[in-house]
């Protein structure tokens, strides 16, 4: 008995010792998207389905050894049970989980689908991508579109520009709103996860994937690999970025600044050449 | 499906009357009666000791793996002194080393070899009433394929790089492209052969047992009076034989990019550590799919037999006959079936269609029907029965038990949304542990002591045997149950540092307990060994039928002679017949005469 106790011991504390779903980041016991809010969701409709089945059949499995174990007592010379099964009790419990199950499988089908399906992508993500995560050994190299003359990103083109920005394992995006990535690889094949967000794509060499995803609130998260692409497999430690409009737009102003910056200190009265700088 | 014509009679064995019988009392040499065997019996058990063995080195692979989560950096005691170089200590690449080989290892080597090749081999001929295998040379190829494997595998650690590095799994690119790690060169090559002379093994043994069951049954051995474990390593014979030779293709279409330069899997423009960009024109993905429609039916191959033997064991040690036999038989045919069109479950994340996401979430759902009503079955079988609490039971009874748990952490994976968070991290190394350690592996420690007295004539030691089993027991829960919530956490598979990212950090103790009940558990497996061995030589005698069971194996000697019995067995009855109202003992040998209204029962054939 001492085992069963301990292990719902454990279960209870866990999530106040941290052992559950991550919540270092901004939104607590969250999931940091409203996707990963519905896998949460989903999770723990599957946890009580099965913790009840769970239990039904430990304790079944405890009480028929419990009486077995009574049935060989001393002066009990009472045969065991003769029986070769129940037809009745085998169509109810074949029926039973099957429904059970197949409820399972069609109720989640949706959240699938709106996360990989094309068709289903949520109607922000048709503006394009703001971004190509390249992923090698190891380490994230993320590309942006650079800044047009209004301020505002332009839009990423399939290959490289020289107006585009780039950054080593950090990448930014706008809070809120559904954001998409293309997802690829330079060598091996790797795995975008946002543990927190719920999300993961696998980068397939050869493959230009599209990954959609939007952060709840704004901070700092934590991306990583998810798919063993060699010894530096652990240490592909990234962070996303999730901040609003202003702040995203700003971000990529200074690295713009930073990319253009040619060594030549700005003198305060000369207007021109930032407008130059900014032309190019 | 021809049985056995009733009119031939195999040549009576020349084992001798007595109990004596030994398989390899006769006056051959050390060649004639290890090396070149054809017994199928002498080949079962060279099977089950070299799968022991590797159990103990895939084991301490396992502990370097724990040892390294738990102490990070730290020298490794003991096992530290075999890779100097590097004082003591794991470093990354040989952590990928070690995280790729337990797995292999245990798979490969220890698993589908333990079941199919020790107990199958041993077991099917005694338990159909047959005196050897229909083709006997095939079965000693099948063991001498063993020999090669491992010296391929070993010869991996030698290479350079220390082993392949690429996961069992073994996806392109980084098994494919020798500069993608440093495990990927000569070592990664030695792993495909390793892989490739298992299969063949594998495959060699299949064949023989799907044609010794089919057509070698004893006189009234009908399909349903067939045991469990028969049907278990019948159909387990045929998931062999259809998925295995896929695998095989694709190892060698694996070693011929690496080593011929075509690129089935190596897509153009590739760029690995400076190397030319690659030709190209191949897809990753089809490895991929190729790789887990064998290794998913792979799985059900190391499950089903444990799952046979367990049933027969429990019957025995309940004192009555299985509840529902044909459900049973039925859905370990649902679950090879259904194994066959699941395997994409292993690839949600991982490019493919999403569309078919869909259709395998579907199929994967289902396939825990059949394993359900089988638990449902076993519990019923304990149901209303005089229970013996031996070592055989204990380790039965966790077979179930932990069956329940592996099965339904499964469910979390099938379902796909869900997957997208918990596919690549602990979560699923809790689940696979719990099936084929909790489950498989308890099943194998009840069926050796429980087939031991048939194999050497001896039982092995009581009290060994029920503290092995405790100590186990504990162990595993301790290391294996919290990978669980690690899962959640969202601590990724085969990582050498987890504790680099902040929002792992806070796992470290609990990682550093898992460790310890680790140690506890392989130290014990010591236990389990030194039993064995003993008992081999100083276990106490028994007779032909310790555990008063029911099947065509009880009624031969123990250990059999070469042919197993001394006249052909007839079967008059199913394998379950425990607890009878109408027959005075509470079993019934397959093979007892039927009696006749009125007259009195024929003496027990089974004398002692």
């Amino acid at each position: 008995m001492f085992w069963p106790i301990l292990a719902c011991y454990a279960c209870w504390i866990a999530p106040s010792m941290g052992w559950w779903f991550p919540f270092t980041g901004p939104t607590g016991m969250k999931a940091a998207s409203p996707l990963g809010e519905r896998i949460d969701d989903l999770f723990y409709m599957i946890l009580y389905i099965t913790t009840v089945t769970f239990v039904g059949t430990q304790v079944a499995l405890g009480y028929v050894l419990f009486k077995g174990a009574a049935a060989t007592d001393e002066g009990n010379t009472e045969k065991a049970w003769y029986s070769h099964g129940s037809h009745n009790l085998e169509v109810i419990w074949t029926i039973v989980p099957a429904c059970v199950l197949l409820f399972i499988a069609l109720y989640q089908m949706d959240v699938w689908a709106q996360f990989r399906i094309k068709d289903s992508f949520p109607s922000e993500t048709k503006r394009g991508a703001i971004a190509e995560v390249t992923a090698r050994q190891f380490e994230w190299r993320i590309r942006y579109p650079g800044l047009g003359p209004d301020g505002k990103p332009l839009p990423l083109m399939p290959k490289p520009q020289p107006t585009d920005l780039y950054t080593v394992n950090d990448l930014h995006v706008t809070v809120g709103t559904p954001v998409m990535i293309i997802l690829e690889t330079q060598d091996v094949q790797h795995s975008f996860f946002l543990p927190e967000l719920r999300i993961k794509q696998d980068a397939v060499p050869g493959l230009d994937i599209p990954v959609w995803f939007e952060a709840s609130k704004s901070g700092e998260y934590t991306l990583l690999c998810a798919e063993l692409c060699g010894w530096g497999h652990y240490k592909m430690k990234a962070r996303m970025v999730a901040e609003t409009e202003d702040k995203y737009l700003e971000f990529l102003q200074s690295l713009t600044k930073s990319q253009n910056y040619d060594g030549v200190p700005e003198t305060p009265a000369a207007e021109a050449p930032v407008a130059t700088t900014a032309a190019e | 499906m021809s049985t056995v014509d009733p009119a031939i009679v195999t040549a009576p064995g020349h084992g001798h009357a007595d109990d004596h019988g030994h398989g390899h009392e006769h006056h051959g040499s050390f060649w004639t009666t290890y090396v070149f065997s054809t017994d199928h019996k002498m080949i079962g058990k060279q099977f089950l000791i070299t799968t022991l063995l590797m159990l103990m080195v895939g084991g301490a692979l396992a502990l370097g793996v724990r040892w390294q989560l738990a102490f990070r950096w730290e020298a490794m005691p003991i096992f530290g002194q075999l890779f100097p170089a590097q004082g003591g200590q794991i470093s990354p690449e040989f952590y990928t080393m070690l995280v790729t080989m337990h797995a292999s290892v245990m798979i490969f080597l220890v698993i589908i070899p333990i079941l199919a090749g020790a107990f199958g081999n041993f077991l099917i001929p005694l338990m159909i009433g047959a005196d050897d295998m229909a083709f006997p040379i095939l079965n000693m190829l099948s063991y001498w394929f063993m020999w090669p494997a491992i010296f391929c595998f070993g010869a991996a650690f030698f290479s350079a790089g220390h082993g392949a590095a690429g996961g069992w799994t073994s996806y392109p690119l980084l098994s494919a492209l020798q500069e993608a790690a440093p495990g990927s060169g000569m070592a990664q090559t030695w792993w495909l052969f390793g892989l490739t002379f298992v299969g063949f093994s594998s495959m060699m043994g299949s064949i023989n047992y799907m044609t010794t069951i089919i057509n070698m049954r004893a006189p009234g051995m009908t399909l349903f009076r067939m045991p469990l474990t028969i049907w278990s390593m019948f159909i387990t014979a045929i998931l062999q034989s259809f998925a295995l030779p896929v695998l095989t293709a694709a190892g060698f279409m694996l070693v011929s990019d690496r080593m011929l330069g075509t690129c089935f899997f190596i897509p153009s423009g590739v760029v690995v550590n400076d190397t030319n960009p690659t030709v190209g024109g191949g897809q990753p993905l089809l490895w991929q799919h190729l790789f887990w429609f064998y290794s998913h039916p792979a799985v059900y191959i190391m499950l089903l037999p444990a799952m046979g033997m367990v049933s027969d064991m429990l019957a025995c040690m309940s004192r009555k006959p299985i509840f529902g036999y044909k459900p049973m038989v039925y859905s370990m045919a649902a679950i090879a079936g259904l194994g066959f069109i699941v395997w994409g479950h292993h690839m949600f994340t991982s490019g493919m269609n999403p569309a078919l996401g869909m259709t395998f979430m579907v199929s994967t759902v289902m396939i825990a029907l059949p394993s359900a009503v089988k638990v449902f079955n076993w519990i019923g079988t304990l149901w209303g029965g005089r229970l013996v609490f031996n070592t055989v039971m204990l380790n039965c009874i966790a077979f179930v038990s932990m069956f329940i748990v592996g099965g339904l952490s499964g469910i979390f994976m099938a379902a796909v949304p869900v997957d997208i968070y918990i596919h690549d991290t602990y979560f699923i190394v809790a689940h696979f542990h719990y099936v084929l350690f909790g489950a498989t592996l308890f099943g194998c420690f009840g069926a050796i002591p429980f087939w031991f007295p048939k194999m050497y004539g001896r039982l092995m030691n009581e009290k060994l045997g029920k503290l092995h089993f405790i100590l186990t027991f504990i162990g595993f829960n301790g290391t294996f149950f919290p990978m669980h919530l690690l899962g959640v956490s969202g601590m990724p598979r085969r990582y050498a540092d987890p504790y680099l990212h902040p929002y792992l950090e806070h796992l470290l103790p609990m990682n550093q307990f898992m460790t310890c009940c680790a140690i506890l558990m392989g130290f014990s497996q010591f236990i389990l060994l030194f039993n064995f061995f003993y008992s081999r030589k100083f276990g106490p005698k028994c007779g032909r039928n310790p555990w008063n069971a029911n099947g065509l194996e009880w009624s031969a000697p123990s250990p059999p002679g070469h042919g197993n019995f001394e006249s052909v067995p007839n079967c008059f009855r199913g394998p379950y017949e425990y607890s009878d109202p109408n027959h005075s003992e509470d079993f019934w040998l397959q093979t007892d005469q039927p009696v006749k209204r009125g007259e009195n029962p024929p003496p027990p054939a089974a004398t002692h």
